[in-house]
């Protein structure tokens, strides 16, 4: 059955790598697991030691997490029954929701900030990078220099200079002050990473396009972005994670109005006491949408850079 | 239907110069083949009349309009790459029609959809259409690439060693069909080959390139039979010329004379000096013979029936030879 080939593995080959990439990704789960597991507990089972692998799940946490309560007398309690499943919930602990927390609208801002400045980033960026690629210009290295240097000290360096330009330009505490921002820092990333992916794609299918009869822009369009798709698509990726973890610059800029899920998260540990399933249920909420977009758009990523079409 | 004129035309990249004062012209509806070996700036013609490249020096015309100054798509002309670049996200019947929806033509459907279906047949591809551009061979991608340009109507056609990836036979088959498309539709047609057999089988017109430079520009025959140097004559014509220095023959040439270019068929056996046979060589429908005279090594043709050995020593003599001076240049 078998026979040696150059391009194919040997079957004893891909068991050994199966099995290593297997271990390798049940090791980098088990974090995620463990966050996602200790969302469903009581508080009592997730501080327990041993850590319970089986426990009885329950939805306190998700409750936790999006309500606030208040302690009330048993007079109280007993006068009012509880009026849906999450207030039953937390009147085991004698208390009574009084409404909901914060958590829906700083993680709608994380959305709006995340994925309005990876638009942004991926937007110029790729015009940036295909100027960079295509055309002339002058003194280029240099510009593309500049544009990396903006990435070689921590941006927190200037949080200082930041925060009083924000200050005075009304930008603290605004969506679009997060959103400049993380383009900001985003930008040269992807400039640089899409430089690469649209090097890559060869001229003569802009300059088919051109001689079909398409403008330059619409060449572009047509013809370049499907193919950069694959740059595009894991660039995007990359900026979407920073913009999301992004915390140091959001518990600086960031307070009452614009302020995103890393810098709140924390904030529950000390609502009432160490809410562990509440912190937990909210890290694994948070994790969602970055890996909704990375599964989206896994195909583009797998997909590699195009061979072939053209004879080199 | 447009006829293109080069005036002077010089290009170069950087310390590379690739086209040196280039002027030919090419008449409505003609078929002009570009000859030359690799690197002679057979590519960079087309890309300059294509307005891929701009000229550093010189004029070129479109239909007496001079268009150094327009784009690729005012100019509308139509060209095939020498690497086919097809467009690699598109099928093969996208590809077809991606000219045709251009924002320039803005065909409707269903005449794109005819058009793409009677150049797929013209090139044997109808059962590919619904390809990716990826999922084929080097010579059905070069076919397809044919037929981008062949769907459209341009002012002019430029193809640039469209056939150089097919086999023989698809190689034959194609000739004589873009011939037969050119005469048909009375088109101009600008092609580029450095297959010799491409140029004299299909051209009105030959231009022979050599670093840059046109060196002789005329057809067909008159290339083949008065080449103005030692350089187009061993451009056409297989086997090769053989280039002997004068008065072996005891011809005697005209004034500054210093080298003799005999055809094959110019060389006739039976009487003359001696020769020896070194090898015979049976093609079938012409048998060569390669022969050792004085000290330079020639090649013949003789009859297919003819049972020469190796070995064997024989007369020759020539038949209008062709004269050249020391530098390679004719001289009658
Ligand atoms: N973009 C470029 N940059 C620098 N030099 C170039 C460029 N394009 C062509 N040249 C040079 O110009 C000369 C002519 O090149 P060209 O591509 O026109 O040759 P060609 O006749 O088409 O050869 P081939 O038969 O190999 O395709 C070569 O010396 C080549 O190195
Ligand atoms: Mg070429």
């Amino acid at each position: 059955m078998s026979s040696f080939s150059v391009t194919d593995t040997s079957s004893r080959t891909k068991r050994i790598a199966g099995t290593l990439v297997i271990v390798y990704a049940l090791i980098t789960m088990l974090p995620l697991v463990w966050i996602g597991a200790t969302g469903f507990k009581s508080p009592a089972d997730a501080i327990s030691y041993p850590p319970k692998v089986v426990f009885s799940p329950t939805l306190e946490g998700y409750v936790n997490l999006f309500t606030t309560r208040t302690r009330q007398t048993q007079e109280y309690l007993q006068n009012n029954p509880p009026t849906n499943w999450a207030d039953e919930i937390v009147r085991q602990y004698d208390m009574v929701i009084v409404g909901p927390s914060k958590f829906g609208e700083r993680f709608l801002n994380s959305v709006i900030i995340g994925f309005g400045s990876t638009f942004l980033s991926i937007f110029l960026g790729t015009l940036a990078a295909y100027a960079f690629s295509r055309f002339k210009i002058p003194l280029a290295d240099d510009l593309l220099f500049f544009i990396l240097s903006t990435r070689m000290m921590p941006p927190i360096a200037v949080a200082i200079p930041i925060f009083l330009m924000y200050r005075n330009l009304g930008l603290s505490d605004t969506h679009l002050g997060m959103i400049l921002l993380y383009t900001a820092v985003n930008i040269s990333l992807a400039v640089w990473l899409l430089k690469g992916f649209i090097d890559e794609i060869p001229r003569e299918y802009e300059e088919a396009a051109l001689i079909d009869g398409y403008t330059r822009f619409q060449a572009f369009y047509k013809v370049v972005l499907p193919q950069a798709a694959t740059g595009i698509a894991s660039t995007a990726i990359f900026c979407l994670i920073f913009a999301w973890n992004e915390y140091a610059f959001a518990v600086l800029l960031t307070s009452a109005t614009a302020q995103t899920a890393p810098p709140f998260i924390p904030t529950i540990i000390g609502i009432g006491g160490l809410d562990w399933p509440a912190v937990a249920a909210g890290a694994t909420l948070f994790l969602l949408p970055v890996m909704i977009f990375t599964i989206m758009l896994r195909k583009h990523l797998l997909r590699g850079i195009t061979f072939g079409a053209v004879r080199k | 239907m447009a006829e293109v004129q080069l005036k002077n035309v010089s290009k170069s990249f950087a310390d590379t110069s690739a086209i040196t004062d280039m002027t030919f012209g090419i008449d409505d509806g003609e078929f002009v083949v570009l000859l030359g070996p690799t690197g002679a700036g057979k590519t960079t013609t087309l890309r300059l009349i294509a307005g891929l490249e701009n000229c550093d020096a010189g004029s070129i015309e479109i239909d007496g309009t001079v268009v150094n100054h327009y784009t690729p798509a005012q100019r509308n002309v139509a060209m095939v790459f020498q690497q086919y670049s097809l467009y690699p996200h598109l099928s093969v019947r996208d590809n077809l029609a991606f000219p045709l929806r251009s924002p320039i033509l803005k065909t409707p459907e269903d005449e794109i959809t005819r058009k793409v279906n009677e150049v797929a047949e013209i090139l044997h591809i109808p059962n590919k259409l619904d390809n990716k551009a990826t999922e084929l061979s080097g010579g059905e991608m070069q076919r397809v690439s044919i037929g981008r340009a062949l769907v459209r109507d341009p002012a002019i056609f430029l193809m640039d060693e469209p056939l150089s990836s097919l086999d023989a036979k698809l190689r034959a088959d194609l000739r004589v069909e873009l011939k037969r498309l050119q005469a048909e539709m009375k088109k101009t047609l600008l092609y580029v080959t450095h297959d010799q057999i491409e140029a004299m089988t299909m051209a009105s017109q030959i231009g022979v390139l050599d670093e840059g430079r046109l060196v002789q520009f005329g057809t067909p025959r008159d290339i083949y039979q008065n080449p103005n140097s030692t350089y187009v004559a061993a451009r056409l014509g297989q086997p090769r010329i053989n280039l002997l220095p004068s008065g072996l023959f005891g011809e005697n040439g005209p004034q500054g004379a210093s080298q003799i270019g005999l055809r094959p068929e110019n060389i006739e056996v039976g009487k003359g000096r001696d020769a020896h046979i070194l090898r015979v060589e049976h093609l079938g429908d012409q048998t060569r013979l390669h022969l050792k005279f004085v000290e330079h090594d020639l090649v013949t043709l003789i009859d297919a029936h003819s049972d020469y050995q190796e070995g064997e020593t024989i007369q020759i003599s020539a038949v209008d030879p062709l004269f050249f001076d020391a530098a390679g240049s004719r001289i009658s």
